[in-house]
């Protein structure tokens, strides 16, 4: 199995755009996108879909800002010189709030059950949100665990179509590993049931791994840390990237 | 036999994985179906994953997974076919052939599945089988179609009477009839083929730009780029070709007005492609006609092989050393978002058709990568018209900011349903008057996506300055009930989204819901406050136009016909659950011979 393509480290060069996030000054290079250059300026935009080392895929939306009046993708739009961009601003962070409640309702999410507690994106950012009950009604959708090979099991209660396994897993000759089926609402990821079986125990896990929930399940091994030592019961998602809030 | 024909295929089409699409509807054709096992076989074929064949063949309505059937009958669900009698003749198919919608008979003979609007919308109701198309269709013609697939007719033979023009023609022989009600001097005039090539010719490609540019030539599609300058754009682009990709795609409920461009005028769609080539610097042209028009396709190449020999195709075109440029055609299969351009290169280049991000845009980043100017049928028509006879000439067309003239689809509750050519600048009232529906109650101007309007706006003109359309306009009469229609244009969202991004995905069922508890008597003014910020959330944080317009249909009602959800909500009550505690515990009830279900019901409602 293949690594995900990375171009080379090259030396970065200096920063040489200046634009701004809710009227803070901020400096980024040519060919950066806004959440990209947002993090290096200490700025968090929330975001699930995107994934270092990823190409983007704008499919959570979650880190719409909004530059000259319109709504953008963070994670897909390129900064520009002299650029003014909104983020934090009441509206943009409600709407934001409703894309996460949308998630939880077309799902089936139970958090205190769930291996990734604690490791999940998406329940890191309802707690983030301060979410308490989602706006909309819960669809209760019918959905399974299915088996993905021999080392893979995929909880499709928990899937939230981030594309991360299907952008971040192909095989050494480069074919994708998992992929979209069907569209609309009945739209589900899944495997290719050889290739998956295929996949080294490391690949297996970075899988599971770069699932922001609780979909992508390594057979046979679980719970390694126990629940209230995971990584956002330590810190709320996006501290490793703000400044400490006062 | 089932690995022979799939090896056949898939080397008919040179193992090339940007063919999928084609791939996979020569399998379906020649097998009747795509069975378990077959994306596998063909995967290895292509040298791609399983999962990459399966999420095209699932993505697409017309390929599926599951059997369709040896007969696969698509009948028309949109609104229009529904006022038109559909679910008579629904019933009619159901008995005759022994089962419901949405299924296939036990031997596998026989699928009945509803489809998206597929174009037909001024001779409803309608169907596709197997690709042959069926008009005004009645209960006893459903009957009879029913029985002679039960006897294994060929169904080209069971369309009759054929069409006008062209559909009449031995390599087109539909049923479908044009109606075309008012001709314009742009898209149905006479018109002989060379006549904008040769003056592009004799000209350089930037005054080719310059002319198109001066007559304001707005994209016909609906969103109104100005079309030079996306040439212009296209052309300054570095890259090894550039491309011009014709969208044909026509899927906004109550647009048919290309389909009727493709039957009657192809030669000037042609010409306006091989202009465009000569505009931006490309030699290879590509016309991605949608799945339900497939059956135009032997009269289109017909057509194109004749201007091949003519020479207004191929190499030295006009006589021009170096102009040379050819057009290929792309079959879709049943997606309405593939009218979006992105999403429209993503499926002619055998993918799911699923929009791109943008930036890039397609002139910078298109088909295969390069620099592609994609254009609608109708503008690429306008702009050989320009070239033919003259910015000025066109100018002098329709209104100072929108130039020229629109063709229109109208159908619905009128008496001359059909496709109009006007100047731009005519009113909603006047085009009633021609259309024989000056009694509307209401209007829906732009399908589906765009606004539905009351009569205290028919004065309004259709323009870009006012109300701009890609050419959908479907009459409500008096008696209608509107809301059948917007529950009816939001479960076409619901199914066409692509899934991509969440909003839309989940959104648009939670709209939809929320419309249903309306229309069963359980709203409040809070529901119409929740559907108009829900809407404006969906609409923002959409990834493309499908999820940004995709509340229009609720929002624009609410605005423009208030009174009308006024009657149906509860305005003395702030709270009325969604969640039926009656409904939910009859079962249970019934079992346990208990009767709390009403009582229960009434103490949640007070």
């Amino acid at each position: 199995m293949n690594k995900p393509k990375t171009t080379k480290a090259k030396p970065a060069p200096a920063p040489g755009i200046k634009f701004s996030i809710d009227g803070r000054e901020c400096l980024a290079r040519a060919g950066q996108t806004i959440l990209e250059a947002a993090k290096d300026n200490g700025i968090y935009i929330p975001s699930l879909c995107a994934y270092d080392g990823l190409k983007p895929a704008g499919s959570c939306r979650i880190c719409t800002v909004r530059v000259g009046g319109r709504h953008q993708a963070a994670c897909t739009f390129p900064v520009s010189d002299g650029m003014s961009v909104e983020s934090a601003v009441p509206d943009l962070e409600d709407m934001r709030k409703a894309v996460v409640e949308m998630l939880f309702v077309e799902g089936n999410h139970m958090c205190p059950t769930c291996e990734k507690s604690g490791n999940c994106e998406l329940q890191a950012l309802a707690y983030r949100f301060q979410m308490l009950v989602p706006r909309f009604p819960y669809l209760f959708p019918k959905k399974d665990v299915e088996p993905a090979g021999t080392k893979l099991l995929m909880e499709q209660n928990r899937c939230v179509k981030c594309l991360r396994c299907a952008r971040g897993i192909r095989t050494a000759d480069n074919k994708a590993v998992f992929g979209s089926l069907h569209r609309s609402r009945k739209k589900k990821m899944f495997v290719d049931l050889g290739l998956a079986s295929a996949l080294s125990e490391r690949w297996a896990r970075t899988a599971m791994d770069r699932c922001p929930v609780g979909c992508i399940l390594r057979k046979e091994v679980g719970f390694a840390v126990p629940i209230g030592r995971r990584k956002y019961d330590q810190a709320p998602i996006g501290s490793d990237i703000e400044k400490p809030r006062s | 036999m089932a690995k022979g024909i799939i090896e056949t295929v898939v080397a008919r089409h040179r193992k090339d994985r940007t063919r999928l699409l084609d791939i996979i509807r020569d399998v379906r054709q020649e097998q009747g179906r795509i069975k378990p096992g077959d994306a596998d076989k063909i995967a290895a074929l292509l040298g791609v994953s399983s999962i990459e064949v399966e999420g095209v063949v699932t993505f697409y309505h017309f390929f599926g997974n599951d059997a369709a059937g040896t007969y696969a009958v698509y009948l028309n669900s949109n609104i229009v076919a529904a006022l038109k009698g559909r679910a008579a003749v629904a019933a009619a198919f159901e008995k005759a052939a022994g089962i419901p919608f949405g299924s296939v008979t036990p031997d596998g003979r026989i699928g009945l599945h509803d489809t998206s609007c597929i174009g037909m919308n001024d001779q409803e109701p309608s169907a596709i089988i197997n690709g042959t198309i069926f008009t005004r269709l009645t209960p006893a013609k459903a009957k009879a179609l029913v029985a002679a697939m039960l006897a294994g007719k060929d169904v080209r033979k069971l369309a009759v009477p054929l069409g006008d023009g062209a559909n009449a023609s031995k390599l087109v022989r539909s049923m479908v009839r044009n109606n075309i009600r008012r001709k314009g001097p742009i898209l149905f005039a006479p018109f002989r083929s060379g006549a904008a090539l040769k003056k592009a010719a004799a000209a350089a490609p930037e005054d080719v730009i310059v002319e198109v540019k001066r007559a304001n030539l707005l994209g016909r599609g609906g969103a109104g780029f100005p079309t030079g300058l996306k040439w212009e754009f296209c052309r300054r682009e570095k890259g090894d070709r550039h491309y011009v990709v014709c969208n044909a795609d026509e899927g906004e409920p109550g647009t048919f007005k290309d389909r009727v461009i493709l039957t009657e005028m192809p030669h000037l769609l042609f010409e306006g492609m091989a202009l465009a080539g000569y505009a931006v610097g490309a030699s290879e042209g590509v016309l991605y006609l949608r799945g339900e028009y497939a059956y135009l396709k032997p009269h289109l190449e017909n057509v194109l092989a004749g201007l091949r020999k003519k020479k207004w195709l191929g190499r030295g075109i006009a006589g021009k050393k170096g102009f040379a440029f050819d057009i290929t055609i792309k079959l879709g299969a049943g997606a309405y978002v593939c009218g979006e351009e992105s999403a429209l290169i993503e499926s002619a280049q055998g993918n799911r058709g699923e929009p791109r991000d943008r930036p890039p845009y397609p002139i910078q980043n298109g088909y295969f990568g390069r620099p592609t100017t994609v254009n609608n049928v109708e503008t690429l028509c306008a702009a050989a018209r320009i070239l033919e006879k003259g910015a000025d000439w066109f100018k002098a067309l329709g209104t100072p900011r929108s130039s020229g003239t629109k063709l229109l689809s109208v159908s619905g509750d009128c008496r001359k349903p059909g496709v109009y050519e006007i100047p731009f600048g005519m009113s909603v009232a006047a085009l009633l008057q021609a259309a024989g529906g000056s009694d509307a109650r209401a209007v829906q101007v732009g399908g589906p996506s765009g606004a539905c309007i009351p009569r205290a706006q028919f004065d309004r003109k259709i323009a870009f300055e006012d109300l701009p359309t890609g050419g959908s306009i479907i009459v409500f009469g008096p008696e209608r009930d509107l809301f059948e229609v917007v529950h009816n244009f939001m479960e076409f969202f619901v199914e066409e989204s692509c899934g991509w991004c969440a909003p839309c995905r989940a959104g648009n069922v939670l709209l939809k819901r929320k419309l249903e508890k309306i229309m069963a008597g359980k709203g409040t003014p809070r529901d119409l406050e929740e559907i108009e910020a829900w809407g404006k959330t969906i609409k923002a944080m959409s990834r493309c136009g499908l999820g940004q317009t995709s509340p229009n249909p609720i929002l624009t009602t609410i605005q423009n016909f208030r009174e009308m959800y006024l009657a149906r909500i509860h305005t003395d009550r702030a709270f009325i659950p969604e969640f039926d505690l009656a409904e939910s515990v009859r079962d249970a009830a019934a079992v346990t011979g208990q009767a709390f279900a009403e009582h229960a019901a009434e103490a949640d409602h007070e």
